[in-house]
Formats: C-alpha cells, sequence, structure tokens
C-alpha cells in the first residue's frame, strides 16, 4: 500500500487528549491486538513445544525429536508428547526413561491408543518415575 | 578451578567433566549502583561497585590508576565461531568493564528444527548447543570471581526451537536472551503463528528463570532504507512484545526494550533521535532500556563508528538506560576482532564515566520542539495501532505489509515485509491442544489438563529438570571431524609449545592490519599498499580501509595480512621492566624525606631537552614529585657536576649523554663514579645516567646506579630514586 502521509487528518480525534490519556491508549490498543494471540498460544501447541516438554522430563534432545515426529505422524501432538510419554509408561509399568527411549525407537505405537486409555490422578503420581 | 591473572584460561580443564557441570545461579544479575561513591580524588553520582580486578583507560594513570565502574550493565558481543577462543576474549572484555556477554548464534540456526548439539564450528556466529553453553558458562563462572563481579551470559531465544532453546537457556544458567515473535516472522520468516504460540511458552520459562528479555524491534532500523522513519512502528514493536511477555507472566523489569538511536552524522542525529528516546522511555516507563550502538551506518572507518557510538551514549545519559549495548568499531568491515570488543567496551566505560551526573546540571528542555516531536511519535504510534486492529488485528496487518515500510507512519511507500499466514518456516506445525491434553512438567504455558490435587506437575514423573537438574541429560559430540577436541588439535603443538603468532579472532590465525599513509591518490595507493604488504611477506594482504586525504596528495590505508611464521618466546631477549611506585607513594616519600638532585648535561654536548623533560614540572618530572632540582646546564664538565653536588649536598646526581661518539657516554659515566669515589660521597650519592643510546646495563656497567634510555619518563627516574634511597634509609 501507498498512501501519502495525511498524519494531520488522521490525527483529529486525538489532538483534545492529554498526554497521560494519549499513552493509556496507546496500551489499551497493544492490549486488544496481544490477546487474541495470546489465546491462540494458550490452546495451541507445537513441535518445539512439546520437545520442550520432554527436554523437562529428562530426554535428550535427539530422543525428544524422535518421539515428537512419532506424535506428529500419528496424530497425536494435541494430545502432548509428555502425556504419550506418561501413558505408555503407567500402561507398561516401566519408567518414564525406558518408556520414551521405546517410543523414540519406533517401539509401542501400535499399543498407544490402550496406554492412552489409562486414566490418571492426583494419585497416579509416584507410581512411575 | 580459579584464575591466576598471570596464567592463561586453560581451555582443556574447561572441556573437563563438562557433563556433571551446574551453574552455580540462574537469573539476571544489575550492577549495584553506589550513591556519590569516592573514587580516588572525586565524588561519582552514577558508579557502581568496582571491581577486583579490572584494567582502567589509558588516562587512569594521572588519577590515581581508579577505573570507576558505571551504573549501567555494559555489554559486548562476542562470537568468531569458535567458542573455545572467545572465552578468553570474554575475559579480556571483564576486564575492561563488560557484563553482559552476548553470544550471537551461528548462520542457520534460527531454522533449525531442534538443538544443535556438541561443538562444531559456526558462521558469524556460534552453534548454540548445550556443551558450548556449558563450557562457556563455566569460563565465565571463573572469570566472574576474578573481576569480582556476576556476569550476564546471554544468547537467542528465536527460531523454530524457542521453546526448547528457553528450556535449556534455564537450566544451563544463560541469564538473558532476545526473544521476539516479530523478529522471527519479519526476519527470519518463521510462520507466525509458530513463531507466537512457541513464544509464549518460551518466555514463561524465561520468566521462570529470572531471565531478562531483549526485544527486536532494533532490526527495524537496520533493515529500513530510512532508519529514522520507522520510529512510531518500533514503537508499536516493542509495545506488542512486551505486552505479550508481560500477559505470559514476566516481570515488568525483566522485560527490556532494545533501542538504538536511528541516525548518524552527517544526519543531525541528535535532534532526531533524542525526541524519539524520549517518548520510548515516557510510553514504556517500569520496563528497562537496553541501549544499542547505531550499526547501520558504520562503514570500514573505526573512528566514524567511535564518534556516532558516543553521540549514542549521550543519549544514554541524558535519557538514562539499563544495559549500555556496544557495538564494535570495525563491525562495519569484518567479524569483530579481539581489541575492537575491547575498545567498544572502553567506549563506552569512557563517555559514560566522563557524563556522569550530566542531568545534575544538564536538563532535557521537554517543551519546545522536542515536546512537539515526542507527542507527535506517540500520535503516530497510536494511529498504527488503531490501523492494526482496524485491519483484523497483528496477523491481517503483517499480511498486509504493514511492518518496516520506509515510510513515515501514517506515510506508507508499499516496501514493508509481507509474510503470510500459511507460509515460512515451520507453516502448518502448531495443532490445537485436546481437552485432555496434558504436559507432566512445571512452568509450562498455557491450557494443562494436570489431575486436581497435584501439588507439582511433575510429580506424575517423578520430577522435571527445573526442579532437579541432575535429570538433565547431556550430549557431548556427535559429529567426530567438526568438534572443539578436532581444532584444539590442530593448533596443540604452538600451544604446548608456547609459540606466539598474532591473532585477532581465533588462535593463531596470524592475522596483522598495517596502517599505511601514501602520498598518492587512492587507486595507486591501493596497488602499492598490497604490493608493500606482499614484499613485507604479509600472506593473503587486503585492503579493508581506505580513507582519501587529497585525490592526489594521500590515501590512508588499513591493510591486514596473515603472518606466517610463529615467534619462540625463548628465542627473546627480553629486558627487563622496572617496577614503578605510584605518584603518591613518591609524593608521600619526597614530603617526608626532602630530596634534593644536580643535573647536567655532560661533556661536550648542547642538548637539552631530554634531562629538561626528566625534570621540568609541565612534563610530569621530578619537579612535580616535590624534589629539588639543580639543572646547571649543557656541556658541563664531570667535575664541575660532583662540585655542585657537594655544595648543595644532593642525594643524587643526573648526568645527561644524548649524542655519543667513540663511547663518550660510557666514559663519562666511569669518570662520574671515579671522582664520587674520590670526593668520598660516592656511599651517599644516587647516581643516574640517560641519554638516547644509555641502557641500565651500560650505566651499571660504568659504574652508576641506572640508566635511562629513549621514552623514560619523570616518574620512572622518581620510582627509582625513591627506591634507591629508601633502601639507603634502611641500611
Amino acid at each position: 500500500m501507498q498512501r501519502k502521509d495525511d498524519f494531520e487528518i488522521r490525527r483529529k480525534h486525538l489532538s483534545h487528549l492529554t498526554e497521560e490519556e494519549l499513552e493509556k491508549r496507546f496500551w489499551e490498543l497493544t492490549e486488544k491486538i496481544v490477546e487474541p494471540l495470546i489465546e491462540l498460544a494458550r490452546t495451541h501447541t507445537s513441535p518445539s513445544i512439546e520437545r520442550s516438554v520432554l527436554l523437562r522430563m529428562g530426554f535428550d534432545s535427539l530422543t525428544a525429536k524422535a518421539i515428537v515426529e512419532k506424535c506428529v505422524e500419528k496424530g497425536l501432538l494435541g494430545k502432548g508428547a509428555g502425556h504419550v510419554v506418561l501413558k505408555y509408561a503407567l500402561y507398561k509399568n516401566i519408567t518414564i526413561k525406558e518408556a520414551g527411549e521405546r517410543l523414540a525407537k519406533g517401539d509401542g505405537w501400535d499399543e498407544i491408543d490402550r496406554a492412552m486409555a489409562v486414566k490418571i490422578s492426583a494419585a497416579s503420581a509416584g507410581k512411575v518415575v | 578451578m580459579e584464575l591466576k591473572k598471570n596464567e592463561k584460561l586453560n581451555i582443556e580443564e574447561i572441556l573437563k567433566d563438562l557433563e556433571k557441570y551446574r551453574p552455580r545461579r540462574r537469573g539476571w544479575h544489575w550492577r549495584e549502583k553506589v550513591e556519590n561513591q569516592k573514587i580516588g580524588p572525586f565524588e561519582y553520582r552514577e558508579t557502581s561497585k568496582s571491581l577486583k580486578n579490572s584494567i582502567p583507560l589509558p588516562a587512569a594513570k594521572y588519577f590515581g590508576g581508579i577505573d570507576p565502574q558505571p551504573d549501567y550493565v555494559i555489554t559486548t558481543e562476542i562470537a568468531s565461531g569458535r567458542f573455545e577462543d572467545d572465552i578468553r576474549r570474554m575475559r579480556m572484555a571483564a576486564w575492561h568493564g563488560a557484563d553482559h556477554i552476548m553470544v550471537i548464534r551461528t548462520a542457520g540456526q534460527s531454522h533449525f528444527d531442534g538443538l544443535i548439539e556438541g561443538t562444531p564450528e559456526g558462521v558469524g556466529g556460534v552453534p548454540i548447543t548445550r556443551k558450548q553453553l556449558r563450557a562457556t558458562r563455566k569460563a565465565l563462572d571463573i572469570i566472574e570471581d576474578e573481576v569480582g563481579r556476576p556476569i550476564n551470559f546471554h544468547s537467542y531465544v528465536s527460531g523454530v526451537a524457542g521453546p526448547e532453546v528457553a528450556v535449556l537457556f534455564a537450566e544451563e544458567g544463560v541469564n538473558g536472551a532476545h526473544q521476539d515473535p516479530q523478529y522471527n516472522v519479519l526476519y527470519r520468516n518463521v510462520n507466525m503463528v509458530r513463531s507466537f504460540v512457541d513464544a509464549a511458552v518460551a518466555k514463561n520459562i524465561m520468566a521462570w528463570a529470572g531471565m531478562i528479555q531483549i526485544d527486536g524491534a532494533h532490526n527495524a532500523n537496520a533493515t529500513a532504507r530510512e532508519a529514522w522513519k520507522v520510529m512510531p512502528e518500533l514503537m508499536v514493536q516493542h509495545a506488542i512484545n512486551a505486552m505479550y511477555s508481560l500477559k505470559v507472566g514476566m516481570k515488568k523489569e525483566n522485560i527490556c526494550l532494545s533501542t538504538v538511536p536511528p541516525t548518524a552524522p552527517p544526519a543531525p542525529c541528535i535532534r532526531l533521535d533524542l525526541p524519539y528516546a524520549v517518548a520510548l522511555r515516557e510510553l514504556f516507563r517500569g520496563f528497562r532500556m537496553r541501549a544499542q550502538m547505531n550499526t547501520k551506518y558504520i562503514e570500514s572507518s573505526t573512528r566514524e563508528a567511535t564518534v556516532t557510538h558516543v553521540l549514542n551514549l549521550l543519549i544514554s545519559r541524558l535519557t538514562g538506560a539499563d544495559i549500555q549495548s556496544t557495538i564494535t568499531p570495525d563491525e562495519g568491515r569484518n567479524v569483530p576482532w579481539h581489541y575492537f570488543n575491547i575498545q567498544a567496551v572502553d567506549t563506552a566505560k569512557q563517555a559514560l564515566v566522563g557524563m556522569d551526573g550530566l542531568t545534575e546540571m544538564v536538563q532535557i528542555k521537554r517543551d519546545g520542539p522536542l515536546g512537539e516531536k515526542v507527542r507527535e511519535l506517540k500520535e503516530r504510534a497510536v494511529l498504527f495501532l488503531e490501523e492494526i486492529l482496524e485491519a483484523g488485528g497483528y496477523f491481517k496487518a503483517v499480511e498486509m505489509g504493514f511492518f518496516v515500510d520506509s515510510g513515515f507512519y501514517p506515510e506508507r511507500n508499499g516496501d514493508g515485509i509481507v509474510r503470510k499466514i500459511d507460509g515460512g518456516v515451520g507453516a502448518g506445525t502448531v495443532v490445537k491442544r485436546d481437552e485432555d491434553y496434558l504436559a507432566p512438567v512445571c512452568h509450562h504455558f498455557g491450557y494443562n489438563n494436570l489431575p486436581e490435587g497435584l501439588e507439582h506437575p511433575c510429580d506424575l514423573i517423578g520430577g522435571c529438570t527445573l526442579c532437579y537438574p541432575d535429570k538433565i541429560a547431556y550430549i557431548d559430540e556427535l559429529d567426530e571431524k567438526d568438534n572443539v577436541h578436532v581444532r584444539l588439535e590442530e593448533t596443540q603443538e604452538i600451544r604446548e609449545k608456547g609459540l606466539i603468532k598474532p591473532e585477532v579472532e581465533w588462535f593463531a590465525d596470524g592475522i596483522v592490519c598495517m596502517n599505511i599513509f601514501l602520498p598518492v591518490g587512492e587507486e595507486v595507493a591501493e596497488a602499492a599498499g598490497l604490493e608493500i604488504a606482499r614484499r613485507l611477506g604479509l600472506v593473503d594482504a587486503e585492503i579493508i580501509h581506505r580513507e582519501i586525504m587529497h585525490p592526489s596528495e594521500g590515501t590512508y590505508l588499513e591493510i591486514k595480512g596473515k603472518v606466517p611464521f610463529a615467534i619462540d618466546p625463548s628465542s627473546l631477549t627480553i629486558p627487563k621492566k622496572p617496577e614503578m611506585l605510584s605518584p603518591e607513594e613518591i609524593i608521600n616519600f619526597v614530603k617526608d624525606n626532602p630530596v634534593k638532585i644536580v643535573a647536567a648535561t655532560v661533556g661536550e654536548d648542547e642538548h637539552s631537552v631530554g634531562l629538561r623533560e626528566i625534570i621540568d614540572i609541565k612534563h610530569g618530572g621530578l619537579e612535580g614529585f616535590g624534589i629539588e632540582c639543580h639543572y646547571l646546564g649543557t656541556s658541563v664538565p664531570v667535575e664541575k657536576v660532583v662540585d655542585a653536588a657537594i655544595e648543595i649536598d644532593a642525594d643524587a646526581i643526573l648526568i645527561s649523554t644524548i649524542i655519543t661518539h667513540a663511547d663518550i657516554h660510557r666514559i663519562n659515566m666511569r669518570k662520574l663514579h671515579e671522582l664520587c669515589v674520590e670526593k668520598g660521597i660516592r656511599d651517599r650519592v644516587v647516581l643516574v645516567g640517560g641519554g638516547t643510546q644509555v641502557t641500565d646495563d651500560i650505566a651499571r656497567e660504568s659504574g652508576l646506579d641506572a640508566g635511562f634510555g629513549r621514552g623514560t619518563k619523570g616518574i620512572h627516574v622518581a620510582s627509582f630514586l625513591v627506591k634507591k634511597l629508601r633502601e639507603k634509609k634502611k641500611s
């Protein structure tokens, strides 16, 4: 888009504002722009986000990458990659580390639907490490 | 591991046991400001705690060697592609006053969908990996102990692996990072949905780790054709990232705006840049300012760059800053060299200390032309925001090319950067979190269907790495050909034998730079300059800077080239450097023990300049320390000098024999010694010889107590006299 500088015309509605009101308006408008972006982020995830979860679970970057790739392939990213590993560990009653390594290698994915059906609650804490 | 100042950093030691190394702290460190601090003869208004070990500015010797540290954190960007060489530069920078070390990433890392591991060599930066971060952090930990001030380590949480990099940084003790989803979108063509979704998770991790965040708005300065016209947009970009970060949960005081004075001379830069700086600081009260220096208009002249940067520093002092970043003055011509990092840090330190307390006496005229401009900029920014909303929000605005348009908003030139919502790297990779979405780790942003009653999310997995750092998985190397150990082997011989090669960037790179003036026009000068370099034996010579002094009278060149040999220090004769006393120490001694000297140029010699410089108060000579000097003139016979010394009961005799033929200087010195012995005063009087060809060894061989040659200053002689007289007093 090309446009000549029409600042003098555009600014008319701002001209009566005090400096304080002008600054307030600046921040209110910014907030309006940012809010939908934050909501988008709150409700979505990405391969990098899920790899960051796996890193925090103690996996190295290579293992994290392999697990996430599988999750994308199986359409499970929306469940959370860490979630998938946790459920598999609970289902097989193995450690998180072992569960992740198996999934990274490509094992266990045929059982993953059954694993995901495992229910978890606060009481699940401590069941696997 | 402790560093001794006479020992080099041992890279092998740093690389040892890295898999077990843990950073000692998290979070950012601001300098501790000291109000009205007394340092040496002065009281400062805007300085922080001094360092335990540092290198002061050259002129500090006139003020007792003081090294006042400004209140702002000072940044230097170090990234040569080999971190093992960079850490030595970091140590030098820390000694000069840098406490924020920023490491630029290697080209292409922002498009790498995942983490890089090991220590491959980088291009225009360093591949940021766990091993590289850990080794660098380990080095910085010992360097900060050495200088006595915490050092902030910094890199980039951007590109398509932002959340992972943020976790990596939090785990490895990185203290600050660039994070701005707009930067990815506009300059790295990362898909905009991916960029914003990732950013929220990354920022949340950074917030937990107490890292400070620097935004990417300053890049619009560097990219826009007419940098000063993007000011309204810069404020919009700052605001979007700042608000987004606040909403994620980052503390206001950890959010820094990266701001650059947009113009440089010959533009009337202060008049253009100052209102902008004021408007920004008013609109963004409570946020932090990271003042960066201008890069857009840097050419190959390091002098020109430095002057522009000092003007930038004036704006920092007038309007305030929290972090003062520096740009090396050679950035316009190459990847920064060691000593230009140091120069840039010194430029910041020098200018900031020089302008200490400036606003106590000088005030910005808020009303008048500056105020009008401030108001106008704010209004233009508000209009920009209004139009983003009218267009249907941020993503729509980007699709319509709102950003980095060279028009002074609302003017539009139609040359903005256009990105599509389904385009760019990582497009189509973002998915909606399902209702049962779960992430069993701590400090995870966004919707998380954790079971109720759980104390920590990571209780589900027996702890996450943020709570239990021992769980962090460490990969050493993945590429057996491209890593730090292979690179170190290449220079092993030079390092082990302690051979010396010049370097500007990498160990033993051999590069030197010559400054040459040639009394001819530019084209001939360049050809002649390269020929000179070739005949001097420099390899790969290249002209890196040229300045026309006059189209036909002369050209100034800076030429770099490689030295094809190494020096073995065991083959060198290194003259001993006398230890010098401080001026205060000398003055105090003379106050308590008055010192008288007799001085003359002896023999048939009419030269007086050298000796007068040693004596005269205006040249910083002996008189300046309170020493009573009796100067007898030139061509004085040695006998007369000795008689004069006896007459006034002198403590020392200084003779100068400047021009010497047939060893006449040795003869005169020996004669002085023998006469003093004969007259029975040799024990009482200190004898000093001087002259362009005199050395300490020659003088001592001739029976004197010391000799001083070319380049001697009054303080050298005074220092020696006081030490010698002190000894005499004792015995």
